[in-house]
């Protein structure tokens, strides 16, 4: 086995270097993955609060159907529902960009699995809490925005962590909708080049690089928005 | 003791190394010979599930293995290795697969890892459009969505078309050649750039046929062949001689007939491809040219 890393510095044909469109293909998947985080945390946090109302059956089943139907569908297919079955019912979307329906294919999946976690996160916390807002007279809205999501927010964080990185990953099924995004590139490139080792290797390490990026980040959340004596009370939780 | 191990290690690569290279020993020792074949490449060779195989280049590799056969004087086992465009070539390095019989482009950048049988089909990249588009040729579909497969050289030479002629397309990129099928009939896109089998195939097994057809220039010859291990001078002297035989006895005229032109299992539909010139020419003069000795042309 010979190394041959000079092949990214080969024409693809169009006048850029194989390393220039890998970079744009990493600029793609930075942004499908950017884009799709914002929508899942928006929903995620919406739909998550809305299972947790006390005494609105009806919005709690809402927001439990819309976790169930998103995450009890493989993402692929969703993706595939959205771009090639929905725009035979409905004709105007095809006009929606694929970039748009994979960000929000990919943060309405993302958006199931982070509602569940604020879920787990809101039902985490002592009844006291919710029980102490109330006797200060707090509405519910006020009890939620004040005494029991910020606390919430603390638990999820190390699920949300994994969840962000996954997110990263799961932005992959953007090339199957013509994301000229980092998996396309690594399927596309190898066959022109037949160096698939190398262009393989190259983006294994874009997206590790990325993902532990993210880790970082939620890490340095983590560190900064930790509340002294709660969850890390013994002073050796946390990282 | 460490040093004996190792001399065993280097021993035994020594070996698998020696066998690698010589394929028809390597088969007699064995008693079995392993062909690559591929699930869906066209009418090429793809499955029938179960385990079963068929197709065209299915089917000169079987005759490739019964000369194998003769030359080793027994009865061999021939097993079957399901490969894809990703592991096709290191599976033929590193002698998991003796010959593989799917639809691989024989080109330089490959020849530097394996070597190929003379060629036994010249792929032509085509354009595909609905039936009642209008369009005829490449110059229409400026500024059209032009769907191809992603991981496959006509990405490529869409793009050095682009170039070359300063015209733009706004590519879309199907996952898989059903998928770009699925462009162009969901009408995302105006145009499907790929194989000429590969176009015919999924035409063939439309719902409605007749509602696409095959139109315009040749953009691109590709030669198509067996792939097997590089220097190994023997078993190519003799897979090359059976396709040179199949060629002058007539049997490849009629292999073609009978995958491209009748009815081929399992859901008995015609691929209906008439013998290209640019595949008439290659048996004219059997060889192992790469594409980029076709591109000069």
């Amino acid at each position: 086995m010979t190394w041959d890393w000079q092949v990214f510095l080969q024409d693809d044909g169009s006048g850029r270097t194989y390393l220039e469109w890998m970079l744009e293909a990493w600029r793609w998947t930075l942004a499908v993955a950017g884009s799709s985080w914002l929508v899942a945390m928006v929903v995620g946090a919406v739909v998550g609060t809305l299972r947790t109302l006390p005494g609105r059956p009806v919005v709690s089943a809402l927001a439990n159907a819309w976790v169930e139907l998103f995450r009890n569908i493989p993402l692929l297919v969703q993706i595939f529902l959205w771009y090639f079955v929905v725009p035979k019912m409905f004709p105007a979307f095809q006009q929606v960009p694929g970039f748009l329906l994979v960000v929000f294919g990919l943060g309405f999946f993302t958006s199931a699995r982070i509602a569940e976690q604020f879920r787990a996160g809101i039902q985490a916390l002592p009844k006291g809490q919710r029980y102490a807002a109330m006797a200060m007279g707090f509405t519910t809205a006020q009890s939620y925005r004040y005494v029991i999501l910020p606390m919430a927010f603390r638990i999820i964080l190390p699920p949300l962590t994994s969840e962000s990185m996954n997110l990263l990953k799961n932005s992959s099924v953007a090339f199957a909708v013509s994301i000229a995004e980092l998996t396309m590139f690594a399927m596309q490139a190898q066959e022109e080049t037949s160096r698939g080792i190398e262009v393989y290797l190259a983006v294994t390490a874009l997206y590790a690089i990325s993902a532990f990026a993210v880790n970082r980040v939620f890490a340095l959340i983590e560190k900064k928005m930790r509340v002294p004596g709660f969850i890390v009370s013994g002073g050796t939780g946390g990282h | 003791m460490k040093k004996q191990l190792i001399a065993v290690a280097v021993a035994a690569l020594a070996c698998v190394g020696a066998q690698a290279e010589d394929t028809l020993a390597k088969v007699k020792t064995a008693g079995s010979i392993t062909m690559g074949v591929r699930d869906s490449s066209g009418a090429l060779s793809y499955t029938l599930g179960d385990g079963k195989y068929a197709g065209f280049h299915y089917e000169i590799c079987q005759r490739i293995i019964g000369n194998v056969e003769k030359a080793v004087g027994k009865k061999l086992d021939v097993k079957f290795q399901s490969v894809t465009s990703q592991n096709r070539i290191p599976l033929v390095q590193n002698g998991t697969v003796d010959i593989e019989c799917g639809s691989t482009t024989n080109n330089t950048a490959r020849q530097k890892d394996v070597a190929f049988v003379n060629t036994t089909y010249v792929e032509e990249v085509r354009i595909a459009v609905k039936a009642n588009s209008g369009i005829t040729s490449i110059a229409q579909l400026k500024d059209k969505n032009v769907a191809t497969t992603t991981g496959t050289t006509s990405v490529q030479l869409l793009r050095k078309h682009e170039r070359a002629n300063g015209i733009d397309f706004k590519e879309v990129f199907g996952k898989d050649h059903a998928d770009s099928f699925l462009l162009l009939d969901s009408g995302r896109a105006d145009a499907f750039v790929m194989d000429g089998s590969i176009l015919a195939g999924n035409i063939a097994n439309a719902k409605n046929p007749a509602d696409f057809k095959i139109v315009g220039e040749v953009l691109a010859v590709e030669p198509i062949a067996i792939m097997i291990r590089k220097d190994d001078a023997a078993f190519k002297k003799l897979a090359d001689d059976t396709v040179r035989d199949l060629i002058k006895n007539g049997d490849m005229a009629k292999l073609w007939d009978k995958w491209f032109l009748q009815a081929i299992p399992p859901k008995n539909v015609k691929i209906g491809l008439a013998l290209s010139e640019s595949t008439k020419a290659a048996w004219a003069n059997p060889n192992d040219k790469p594409a980029e000795d076709y591109a000069k042309k």
